[in-house]
């Protein structure tokens, strides 16, 4: 089975503005959904309590409300989690409330409204903890792009860095615009999600840029638009087959991973299909844009070398 | 042409031998199981016990499967949860308050295994239910009590230096004396750096000038010391107070300068929980009841009126009046020491200056009779010591000696200490999560693993054929090992980390996806199958390499920076890198050597149909 024929290398860099426009577009609406929406951030970056509360039968969402509602406890939210006898009440920071005994009160509440209430899962975290761990994520986020930026300057050339990064950083703020646009929740594992995206999208841009510095080393009489087209033309298969099989394994986490699971896998959905479109059709252009020549990957040394890297092929 | 050195085959042999000797512990299937520690220090674990332990159990008839006796307490395997809680019930009221006796699961996997170090994979507290607490130590309420303590102890130093002062008070973050002359204030500033080295005591104009002030502060060092032990100590009572839930593997450590972690796997009553550590547990200080017959007369079961009867530490009973001289928090600290007259083992308390005066009218009246420290804790009182008062003791210093040894000295400290907090503690973080939920989590997450690997091997197979088959093994391989590596490390599986597990399958596979694609494309352009296997590995390292390490560093960052169930992401995340860069190149070389290598003529490679340019078609663009 052979999924891939490419006749010829498909001209990717003649459409390369057209490609950055998309991209441009797309950013920026992610870019506006954040500003205007905002994230729904969960509990762990804003604090709060959650509990979840399982039932015998079906939940009255009604009896729930006015159970809780009788606490006093100000804004609170419940909703039916996962199954239909699962309910979900999250419960914000209040000043002057002790959180810790929050889940407790409530729990009693609902347990005197209706005894087949069973609490599956309390979580609380305190505003400091829920600060410490914004800071923190936002942190790891910035040191993960400066160490590929780092490394990649180092092992190739400072202008594939700045492309690889760019046009994966696009690709988590895009992520991030979707959660902003739907107002899914996000919380550790979607930052978790959001931190392996941004590692695995790498790996695409350096397969690529791999390829380019190969093909400036072969292709010698060759222009740098043929060699970026031939790069990713002879890369695309592979691309292709490796986001589907690492996909296969998301869906499966989608489909039975359930609820805990499902933002986590939903990120890295996005994160893998963009990742494809980024890593290839973003970082390239902009290595061209910013002047990439042969002279700057492949060294002098290399070129005394002579013919051997060339070859004759069908 | 593809050989391989024995050596390299040697490797593998040799790694997947411990890789599949590591990963078996968690095949074993775990059964319910009662655990006895003991819940004070010098409370013998031994084989009596274990013995008396049968025993009772035979004497209840409860079917047991077999107990054994290891360094952490006796563990007892039962059939089923419904015996398991009978055995735990029989168990507690028989063995009494000096031991743990707690709910737990045990696996069944052979001894010689745990022997060699191969134990299950520790799973987390969302795989198997139970609590996290993450508790943050009030840290100015401890520096605030060591100020209320200077004070008592500078007000003491003046008078027996007799040194005359004007007044002393708390002030600014720490202690202001006042004097009325320069002289004064010239021999207090002397006498408190000779005898208070912690801390940090300067001179002071104040009032217009006509007051003379010194002012005193912890050193920097001092204060983290007190910081530090604040900590430790409530780490201390935490511990004492977890003993008494009965959990069978509690964890509780310091996390940072002033969090405390305790996670509680299998506790349900969260409620319950969060009240014990969170109590204040008061400490009293009464006297003892000694009029002549009414200690026999309690024994024989007429205690006399406003008096409880209660049996000292080392067994003898006393009587104890039930007015109340003294509470814990009028003792300021409690340590270990030696009566400096005759070298014996011996505790100095330190009281507050309510409590030293207190004291002193007390002791007054009461020299030559007996006081006893009492420690109630959830309605159950023990008395730690019964001193005899041998003189009027004044200034808040006191000294508890004779008839202890150094470790009850060290107990006796502990426990007078314990009867309040450091400093007190507030929950900041708690994760709760039910024992059906933590079942439905690890059957949650075994489904995703199972099904994304079945599908994307038989995607895989069908896509390269023989080398895909290959690809298939490296990848079971990779499994394998990843599984192995984090039952050898011990890691804590979260269900986080079970997601870690699937999608580095679905990452890792993109090395062999690497391979393949390149071999096929030396093939399509003409090299002989050995060749093109060759160029293939070759030509892919060091793509592999560079994609592998940007995603490690992805990896150690969401580690160092991550918490909790995060952490356990990264930590499989990054072991599954680095045993994919093993398997997808290393072993799956070595499959391929031993299917292929052999063989001088290779017409061709099952490695899919490979499409190639027809001759009708146009040239490829390449050089």
């Amino acid at each position: 089975m052979e999924f891939f024929r490419f006749r010829r290398d498909i001209p990717f860099m003649r459409h390369a503005l057209v490609f950055n426009v998309i991209s441009l577009v797309t950013f920026v609406a992610a870019v506006l959904f954040l500003a205007l929406r905002g994230l729904n951030l969960g509990v762990d970056f804003r604090g709060g309590t959650v509990v979840e509360v399982v039932y015998e039968h079906a939940v009255d969402f009604g009896r729930v409300r006015a159970a809780i509602d009788k606490l006093e406890l100000g804004e609170y939210s419940a909703q039916s989690f996962g199954a239909a006898n699962t309910a979900l009440i999250r419960l914000p920071l209040k000043a002057g409330v002790s959180s810790a005994q929050l889940s407790d009160r409530v729990m009693n509440a609902l347990k005197a409204d209706d005894p087949s209430a069973r609490q599956v899962r309390v979580e609380f975290v305190g505003p400091q903890v829920g600060k410490e761990l914004y800071e923190n994520g936002a942190l790891a986020l910035l040191l993960v792009a400066l160490g590929i930026v780092g490394y990649l300057a180092m092992r190739f050339e400072w202008r594939f860095a700045v492309a690889a990064i760019i046009a994966n950083l696009h690709d988590v703020v895009i992520i991030m615009g979707f959660f902003a646009f739907f107002q899914w929740e996000f919380s550790l594992p979607v930052l978790a999600a959001l931190l392996a995206v941004l590692g695995y999208s790498v790996n695409e841009s350096v397969v690529v840029a791999d390829r380019i510095r190969e093909n400036f080393r072969k292709m010698r009489k060759a222009s740098v638009t043929t060699v970026i087209d031939n790069a990713i033309t002879t890369t695309m298969s592979r691309t292709i087959i490796t986001h589907g099989s690492t996909q296969i394994m998301v869906t499966a986490m989608l489909v039975f991973g359930g609820e805990a699971l499902h933002y986590f896998a939903l990120a890295l959905t996005i994160g893998i299909l963009f990742g494809i479109y980024s890593s290839v059709l973003v970082m390239a252009p902009l290595v061209m844009w910013m002047g990439v020549s042969r002279e700057d990957l492949v060294k002098p040394e290399k070129r005394r070398d002579g013919p051997a890297g060339e070859t004759i092929r069908p | 042409m593809n050989r391989y050195p024995i050596w390299k085959y040697a490797v593998i042999a040799v790694s997947m031998a411990i890789g599949f000797l590591y990963t078996l512990p968690n095949f074993f299937p775990e059964v319910p199981a009662v655990q006895v520690s003991s819940s004070k220090a010098g409370v013998k674990l031994d084989t009596a016990l274990l013995q008396s332990i049968e025993e009772s159990l035979k004497a209840a008839s409860i079917p047991y499967r077999g107990a054994t006796l290891d360094s952490s307490g006796v563990k007892i395997r039962f059939d089923d949860t419904e015996t398991q809680i009978k055995g735990r019930d029989a168990l507690g009221t028989k063995l009494g308050g000096n031991y743990i006796v707690a709910l737990n699961l045990l696996s069944t996997s052979p001894q010689w295994l745990a022997s060699i170090g191969a134990l299950p994979m520790y799973l987390g507290l969302d795989m198997r239910g139970g609590v996290h607490f993450l508790l943050q130590v009030d840290m100015k309420a401890a520096l605030d009590k060591a100020g209320d303590r200077y004070v008592t102890d500078l007000r003491g130093l003046m008078r027996t230096e007799k040194i005359q002062y004007a007044g002393i008070a708390r002030e600014g973050g720490g202690v202001v004396l006042r004097f009325r002359d320069e002289a004064e204030r010239a021999k207090a500033l002397f006498t408190i750096d000779k005898n208070y080295p912690d801390l940090n005591s300067r001179a002071q104009e104040g009032g217009g000038g006509s007051e003379f002030r010194v002012f005193s502060q912890l050193k920097p060092e001092a204060q983290k010391r007190i910081q530090d032990g604040a900590v430790l100590q409530n780490i201390q009572i935490l511990r004492n107070r977890v003993n008494e839930l009965g959990v069978a593997e509690p964890i509780i450590q310091q996390q940072g300068a002033e969090r405390v972690v305790v996670q509680l796997p299998g506790v349900q009553d969260t409620a319950r929980a969060k009240d014990i550590l969170g109590r204040t547990a008061t400490l009293e200080i009464r006297l003892a009841n000694e009029e002549p017959g009414a200690l026999e007369a309690a024994l024989a079961g007429q205690v006399p009126f406003g008096s409880d009867l209660y049996t000292e530490r080392n067994g003898s009973p006393v009587l104890v009046r039930r007015a109340v001289v003294l509470t814990g928090d009028r003792i300021n600290d409690a340590q270990p020491g030696f009566d400096q007259r005759n070298n014996e083992p011996a505790v100095h308390v330190s009281l507050d200056g309510t409590g030293a005066r207190l004291f002193k009218e007390v002791t007054r009246e009461n020299v030559g009779k007996r006081m006893a420290i009492v420690l109630v804790e959830k309605g159950r009182s023990e008395v730690i010591t019964a001193p005899v008062i041998r003189e009027e003791i004044g200034g808040g210093r006191v000294q508890i000696s004779g008839r202890m040894n150094t470790r009850e000295a060290n107990d006796v400290a502990l426990l007078m200490r314990a009867g309040a907090l450091a400093a007190p503690m507030e929950i900041v973080e708690e994760r709760t999560v039910g024992p059906s939920l933590g079942k439905e989590n690890i059957d949650k997450g075994f489904r995703s693993v199972t099904w994304g690997f079945l599908v994307l091997a038989a995607f895989i197979c069908v896509y390269y054929m023989l080398m895909g088959v290959i690809s298939t093994i490296s990848l079971s391989i990779n499994l394998l090992l990843l599984v192995a590596i984090l039952s050898m490390l011990q890691a804590t599986l979260t269900l986080p980390g079970i997601a870690a597990i699937a999608l580095t399958l679905g990452m890792a596979i993109d090395a062999n996806v690497l391979i393949n694609e390149r071999i096929r494309e030396e093939i399509r352009w003409g090299a002989t199958p050995h060749a093109a296997i060759q160029a293939g590995y070759e030509r892919a390292w060091g793509t592999i390499l560079d994609s592998n390490i940007t995603t490690l560093i992805a990896g150690i960052a969401l580690f160092l920076f991550g918490s909790g169930p995060v952490r356990g992401f990264a930590v499989v995340h990054c072991l599954g890198i680095m045993t994919s860069m093993f398997s997808a190149v290393f072993v799956s070389r070595g499959i391929v050597a031993i299917v292929y290598g052999g063989r001088k003529k290779l017409e061709r490679i099952s490695i899919g149909q490979i499409w190639r340019p027809g001759a009708s078609a146009p040239a490829p663009a390449k050089p």
